[in-house]
């Protein structure tokens, strides 16, 4: 049992939907970065999900782009990404920290190096987008050995003849992206999303969690409804972008959490 | 070196798109399944006699093939050492290899029922084959090119234009050729349904390295009968040299001779300002290390967290830092050497050209001859060089004049 797991025991229990938010680490600072990560549990936040900035994020809109841009222009590396988590682990032992971003950075670390200081930095589970199923050897197989989810993507062209390779070896929940493109893009409409989510849950037993293109709690709201939760990402980094205050990124945060619990 | 069937270098790659360690499909969720059916797809072409016998056609009637395998007589004289012989693909249609591998791409999308290309180009060869064989088949074409190479190039923009493609600036990130590849990438990723990505080069997630690299080989193949009509029955080539950037020039000379154990393989890197520890230059294998970008691993330019550096050329066509997988296994293999040539080496050697033998080289194999000139002089006579003139230069005169001092109008 990871602290994902036990979040969405408890979040069933609770009979609720969970919120998972998305900022850069780094972005636009380390400190004001680790401020707001520190803040969001308060603002209704389930599961953090922490981006660790690359040079070449292929999967992702001009928005996430831009926040990696600032997060390594201002210095930040993976073993600042791992620090950030420490620090915030001090003072929380609940809230599940997932990161997301590319191989090359974990790649170049070395693999075994880099899961066993994520696993001493509180790190619960990986995203890691440019590792399909195909590559399980790589980073997926040995990050479950060593007691870290492994969360996979699922997306609208993975058919049901597919799901299944995709879900082996996927642990702690999986992330279905409602719509062929990139983050930031468009959403898709929850009428379109349902008859996905129950797809995916004919296959397994792990709550699915819905992102891409979320921007408003009305949209958090509906799209939880129909899902066992709803990430939010570029929105939530637009807000940083333009310089908004901590204070107004976590009243933000706050709208979007609850606009999921309501569901 | 290969010792019997068992050790061959040509079986590659795996089933897994692996070279060795390097290559594989690294590649987001969205994108697995058309890789997968992409994959199917050319493994039913490749055996299919009608996709070849489409190939030969164009091959012969559009594009001009066989390139001649030309004795380069002066350059010859000049070294006073190895016979040379230049490839001549800069005389293909659109003045480069690059068609080679398009016309193969535009097949197999059209047998996929794909109605939209998109492609990433750097100096702008690539992208102008691409726009011209979707002008041939009436298919709808986007090129995505870095928006810093759309201001230098201006006239392979306006060539792409005029076959009418679209081409996109690309300003993300820096507004290279690498960005331009990441924008492709997620144009495809949003548009995966009707849309096929043309990759330029031998990288990318496996079946691209493996299939632009049989697309291109080609040119090794003629290269073996040639000779032999030259030289006589039997005579192989001693050396192979050709450039490269992500190799696919390289590759499709290189691949026919991977189990010919006699023939020395030789790479030849951009130099830059020379290979050194602040990276001036785009030489991934003798100066980068294993990573993962743009779907496979293989060698690259990146800092010590595994960020992605800028690569830099004088040559806009090898300016990218990573370079495909098979190239990364024939390294570490040994089978083929890598070497590098700085700019300077490479305007050198461009100059000769044109004053030797009345060809005017693109910056790209530039770089080769100017590897051709350090080696030959000590080799003996009896010894025959075969390098790729894998461009024409054209595009390149106004980059050759900035440097050399001399101001032309462009028309840009």
């Amino acid at each position: 049992m990871t602290r994902i797991d036990d979040k969405f025991a408890a979040l069933k229990a609770d009979g609720k939907k969970a919120f998972v938010s998305y900022i850069m680490a780094g972005d636009p600072d380390y400190e004001t970065s680790l401020e707001i990560v520190k803040g969001l549990p308060g603002a209704g936040v389930d599961i953090i999900e922490l981006g660790v900035p690359f040079t070449d994020p292929m999967a992702d809109g001009p928005t996430i782009q831009l926040a990696g841009q600032r997060s390594l222009a201002a210095g930040m590396t993976l073993q600042k990404t791992l620090d950030l988590a420490t620090e915030f682990r001090k003072g929380d032992d609940i809230t599940p920290i997932v990161l997301m971003g590319y191989y090359n950075p974990i790649f170049s670390r070395g693999v075994d190096n880099f899961l066993n200081d994520a696993k001493a930095a509180g790190i619960d589970g990986l995203i890691v987008v440019d590792l399909p199923p195909e590559e399980d050897s790589e980073l997926c197989i040995p990050a479950q050995k060593a007691g870290l989810n492994f969360i996979r993507l699922a997306t609208p062209t993975t058919d049901d003849a597919r799901l299944p390779k995709v879900l082996t070896n996927t642990s702690g929940f999986v992330y279905y992206v409602s719509i062929t493109g990139i983050t930031g893009a468009a959403s898709a409409e929850a009428g379109d999303v349902g008859p996905e989510v129950a797809r995916i849950k004919s296959h397994t037993d792990l709550p699915v969690i819905v992102g891409f293109g979320i921007k408003t709690p009305e949209r958090s709201e509906a799209i939880a409804k129909v899902a066992d939760g709803s990430v939010v990402g570029s929105a939530i980094v637009d807000l940083i972008a333009a310089g908004k205050s901590t204070d107004e990124v976590l009243a933000f945060v706050r709208g979007l959490a609850e606009g999921a619990h309501r569901a | 070196m290969a010792q019997d069937l068992f050790n061959s270098f040509m079986t590659g790659p795996d089933e897994n798109g692996r070279f060795g360690e390097f290559g594989g499909r690294f590649v987001s969720e969205t994108l697995m399944p058309l890789i997968l059916s992409l994959e199917a797809e050319y493994e039913k072409a490749k055996t299919d006699d009608s996709f070849w016998a489409e190939m030969d056609d164009l091959w012969k009637h559009y594009v001009g093939r066989p390139s001649p395998l030309y004795f380069a007589e002066r350059l010859t004289e000049r070294f006073g050492g190895a016979k040379i012989y230049l490839k001549r693909d800069e005389l293909n249609h659109t003045g480069a290899h690059k068609i080679n591998n398009v016309l193969g791409q535009i097949l197999l999308a059209r047998r996929m029922g794909k109605t939209r290309i998109i492609a990433e180009t750097g100096a702008g060869q690539h992208g102008v084959a691409t726009a011209t064989v979707c002008a041939r088949f009436g298919l709808k074409c986007v090129v995505y090119m870095g928006a810093h190479d759309v201001e230098r190039q201006a006239p392979n923009v306006f060539r792409m234009r005029l076959l009418g493609a679209e081409v996109v600036p690309v300003t993300s990130g820096r507004g290279t050729l690498k960005d331009a590849m990441n924008d492709a990438l997620r144009d495809w990723v949003t548009n995966v349904r009707d849309t096929f990505y043309c990759i330029g080069t031998v990288a990318g997630p496996h079946p691209y390295p493996a299939m632009v690299r049989d697309f291109q080989s080609i040119i090794g193949k003629e290269v073996r009968e040639q000779l032999q009509e030259q030289e006589g029955e039997g005579r192989l080539p001693d050396t192979l040299i050709a450039a490269i950037g992500g190799g696919s020039n390289a590759m499709g000379l290189f691949f026919p001779f991977l189990d010919d154990k006699s023939v020395r393989i030789i790479g030849v890197e951009a130099g830059g300002k020379g290979v050194n520890d602040k990276f001036e230059h785009c030489a991934s294998l003798t100066g980068g290390r294993p990573g993962v970008l743009h779907g496979n691993k293989t060698y690259l330019l990146q800092d010590d967290d595994g960020q992605i550096l800028e690569g830099f050329s004088i040559s806009a066509g090898l300016d990218y830092p990573g370079i495909g997988p098979e190239h990364s296994w024939l390294h570490d293999t040994k089978r083929a050497e890598y070497v590098s040539i700085t700019d300077k080496e490479a305007l050198a050697a461009f100059q000769l050209c044109c004053e030797a033998e009345g060809i005017i080289p693109a910056l790209e194999p530039s770089h080769a001859l100017a590897y051709v000139a350090k080696i030959a002089p000590e080799l003996p006579s009896d010894h025959i060089i075969v390098m790729n003139m894998c461009g024409r230069g054209d595009k390149d005169i106004f980059t050759v004049a900035k440097h050399l001092g001399v101001e032309i109008n462009s028309g840009a």
